[in-house]
């Protein structure tokens, strides 16, 4: 799919392949890794592959198909080449995420205390108050800590040695951490010798990580060690998995909105013995489902009146509610300016160029080079209801073509980008697959933690660039070496 | 610890060691259709009677075969106390309650679950049969041998442990109240002996036969065997035995959670006042209403225990 456009310089240059460059020659992070490559017999690899197969089933790494069945739990396809980023590589890509991740806490915070950003006419106020991720509720309350994203996903892609692009921001609730975790246990399992070889910086501090950065955003009147509980949808949601890990690796509770009551003006869980208060929330549950009392009425998944308890300060809730706003995709397409608005400095990370369709110069240009674009909906997720134009047939291209002028403000467009590529270990060995990347960040008072590497996604079609686990994507170990 | 965590480990122990009660039978069942000359399809009915799905068997099918029962007990996804839908219910629960399990115990679950998917996703062949059993009882034993490895004897592992004791006791009390008649001295045949068919089928559905006869001795009668079940304090699932353990672990969860609650009361009163005199009291009380009694006993001790340590709201 990469290859000449007219749309974009960008897809004019060739692939670049992180462990062959563009020109076929290895490059230096991935040295020892191919000496080792090359001494290994290639049935014995075969091998291994099944072996990460069943590890990952027995773990009951799985994740729920939405849609389907409930009995039916499927693995996301572990390849067992690394992906491998030197150290230099990555303390320029922390930098940037650093930056983009105070940017975003900032512009929250602004957008619902004061709106600067709109006052100094940076930001069109339309964006705001049309916009469905933003949320009224949160207006004037400042959350403990201040902190707005607790954990977010950054999703980078590159399309050469030194270009990087942000393709998204997660600040709701960014998922895949378990994956990140469960990959590098894997990997170790199945070939220490290959740790002994390089050093790779650990990844295994997550979740001690993720527990002390929430109990520092504890409410200022928790006095002894905060209870800390993780809110999931429940045993169907489609990353449960995730969320039962995550509690397990912590130490925390596993709870659900029926284990949960305001009792007393905190919220609490029922235990064996009674309620008992609980200090920091990190939800897996959206906005929507929160609270039935404040937000939608039908949802049996959230706490009724946690809002009432969170404005009173009660109870802190990772990440905020409201935090939509911040990675919404047609938010996206301000971030540069977001970044310098409360930086005061020059973004690190580069954004994708991007189209609001809601401009009509806009529209007419995408609708004219739909065949090059990526067009995505404002809200969508999971790789759902976007168009991959060089890749669609005539009859989807009209189709999209018709939702676009019927709901353009509902829409962006993006150039193809040409994603750089990663081998995978296929059965005729090792085939280049694109592939996006996901570090995780962690936000608390006491500052900004980013675990090296993150979540790698790898779209196992030829020539696909859709790495969505929901769409047939699979995942690798990334590696971030020691300098 | 959550109200919701007890529950899914009540009742993943409890559907773990149906699943495995329910191949016990099925093998005793298997064993005496091939050994007996004679034996012939009715004794399949008081299996599934024991089994607790006879209703089920006859609202599908019109008569009582060794293959359609075998069936019916071990693959049925209709029958909720199949063993498959048993072990998946097991594992749903163990899902549910992962962060209270370790790491090998769940894998211990989960494992038993895929392997018994596989093996009982077609109609088992009956050369097959045995395979099929051993696997549920080897899974069963490695979920309960790494719960005792590998966990702390904590509430999670006393809720694990009511689960079991509640389950194996009310699965010991509906054996012998499908079978108490052949226990009574008035069917008592003359010169009768371990040997009696009858017999050996309750020995064997609680895997004791060797047991009973090393501590009885050879001449033993069907009065030993129901002391043996009922009040041998030895044997592990006896009545005594599991009513016993049912007391210990909600005396430790009185002691952590600071209350005695009315399940406590409950307990002891099933000890002190049905398991505590010798087996004459038993026969004068009268066999059958005696287990009848215990059962419904075991049944509001169950209902009381989710109350107390609030599974519900």
């Amino acid at each position: 799919m990469c290859g000449p456009s007219k749309a974009s310089q960008m897809t004019e240059t060739p692939i670049f392949d992180e462990m062959w460059g563009n020109d076929g020659q290895l490059r230096a992070p991935y040295g020892r890794f191919q000496n080792w490559l090359e001494s290994e017999d290639p049935k014995r690899l075969r091998a291994k592959q099944r072996e990460a197969d069943d590890l990952f089933r027995l773990s009951g790494i799985t994740f729920n198909v939405y849609g389907r069945s409930e009995a039916e739990e499927r693995l996301i396809p572990f390849d067992i080449i690394p992906r491998i980023i030197s150290a230099r590589e990555w303390q320029r890509l922390s930098r940037g995420i650093e930056q983009r991740v105070r940017a975003i806490n900032a512009f929250l915070f602004d957008i619902y205390n004061g709106q600067e950003i709109i006052k100094a006419g940076r930001l069109p106020r339309e964006m705001i108050a049309q916009n469905e991720a933003f949320l009224p509720h949160m207006l004037g309350l400042r959350p403990p800590g201040g902190v707005y994203t607790h954990i977010v996903g950054i999703d980078l892609v590159r399309t050469g040695p030194d270009q990087f692009y942000v393709l998204e921001d997660n600040a709701r609730t960014p998922s895949g951490v378990s994956y990140m975790l469960e990959n590098r246990e894997t990997m170790l399992q199945m070939f220490p010798e290959l740790f002994a070889r390089n050093a790779v910086q650990p990844v295994q501090t997550y979740p001690m990580d993720l527990l002390h950065s929430l109990a520092a955003c504890a409410p200022e009147s928790t006095h002894s060690q905060p209870t800390v509980a993780v809110l999931t949808p429940g045993i169907y949601n489609s990353a449960y998995f995730e969320h039962a890990f995550l509690a397990d690796q912590m130490g925390v509770e596993l709870v659900e909105g029926h284990d949960l009551q305001v009792v007393d003006g905190r919220v609490a869980m029922r235990t064996t013995a009674g309620y008992k208060p609980i200090d920091v929330l990190y939800r897996r549950v959206d906005d929507d489902f929160l609270d039935p009392l404040n937000f939608n009425p039908e949802s049996q998944l959230g706490v009724p009146g946690i809002m009432d308890v969170y404005r009173a300060g009660g109870i802190t809730i990772a990440n905020a509610p409201g935090t939509g706003i911040a990675d919404d995709k047609a938010i996206y397409s301000y971030m540069p300016e977001i970044v310098e608005f409360y930086t005061g400095e020059r973004p690190l990370l580069e954004n994708v160029p991007t189209w609001r369709c809601s401009e009509p110069q806009a529209l007419a240009y995408v609708l004219e080079h739909l065949a090059e674009l990526v067009v995505k909906e404002v809200h969508g997720s999971g790789g759902y209801g976007m168009l991959i134009g060089p890749a669609a047939s005539r009859k989807e291209l009209a189709a999209f073509r018709a939702k676009l002028k019927a709901r353009p403000a509902n829409y962006i467009a993006q150039p193809t980008l040409c994603l750089s590529t990663v081998p995978i270990f296929a059965r005729s060995g090792l085939a280049p697959r694109h592939v996006d990347l996901r570090p995780f960040v962690l936000v608390s008072p006491a500052g900004i933690k980013i675990t090296p590497g993150g979540l790698t996604r790898v779209a196992l079609k030829k020539g696909s660039l859709v790495v969505n686990s929901s769409q047939g994507g699979g995942t690798k170990d990334t590696w971030v070496l020691e300098d | 610890m959550l109200g919701k965590t007890a529950n899914g480990l009540f009742w993943m122990y409890r559907y773990l060691e149906r699943a495995e009660n329910t191949s016990r039978l099925i093998e005793t069942g298997q064993r005496i259709a091939l050994t007996r000359l004679g034996a012939s399809d009715d004794q399949w009915r008081s299996v599934l009677q024991t089994a607790a799905c006879e209703q089920g068997y006859d609202a599908q099918y019109e008569a009582v075969t060794k293959d359609a029962a075998i069936d019916w007990m071990l693959r049925a996804g209709d029958n909720p106390s199949s063993v498959l839908t048993m072990v998946g219910a097991a594992r749903q629960n163990a899902r549910m309650v992962r962060t209270a399990l370790t790491h090998e115990v769940w894998e211990a679950m989960n494992g038993t679950y895929m392997r018994l998917r596989q093996m009982l996703a077609r109609k088992v062949a009956e050369r097959d049969l045995p395979a099929v059993l051993g696997e549920i009882r080897q899974g069963a034993a490695l979920v309960r041998g790494a719960t005792h490895g590998t966990m702390l004897r904590n509430d999670i592992y006393n809720f694990a442990r009511l689960g079991t004791f509640l389950e194996r006791a009310d699965n010991t009390a509906r054996i012998l109240d499908v079978k108490y008649y052949v226990l009574l001295p008035s069917l008592m045949h003359v010169g009768s002996s371990i040997d009696n068919v009858q017999w050996e089928t309750i020995l064997r559905s609680v895997s004791a036969r060797g047991g009973f006869r090393m501590e009885y001795g050879p001449d033993a009668g069907p009065r030993d065997i129901a002391k043996f079940l009922v009040l041998d304090r030895r044997m592990p699932r006896s009545l005594a035995f599991c009513t016993r353990k049912l007391r210990e672990n909600l005396g430790y969860l009185g002691t952590s959670h600071g209350a005695r609650l009315p399940a406590h009361g409950m307990v002891n009163h099933i000890e002190t006042t049905y398991l505590s005199h010798g087996i004459e009291a038993v026969f004068e009380y009268g066999l059958h209403e005696f287990i009848q009694k215990q059962l419904a006993l075991l049944a509001g001790l169950g209902r009381q225990i989710e109350i107390d340590y609030r599974f519900f709201e």
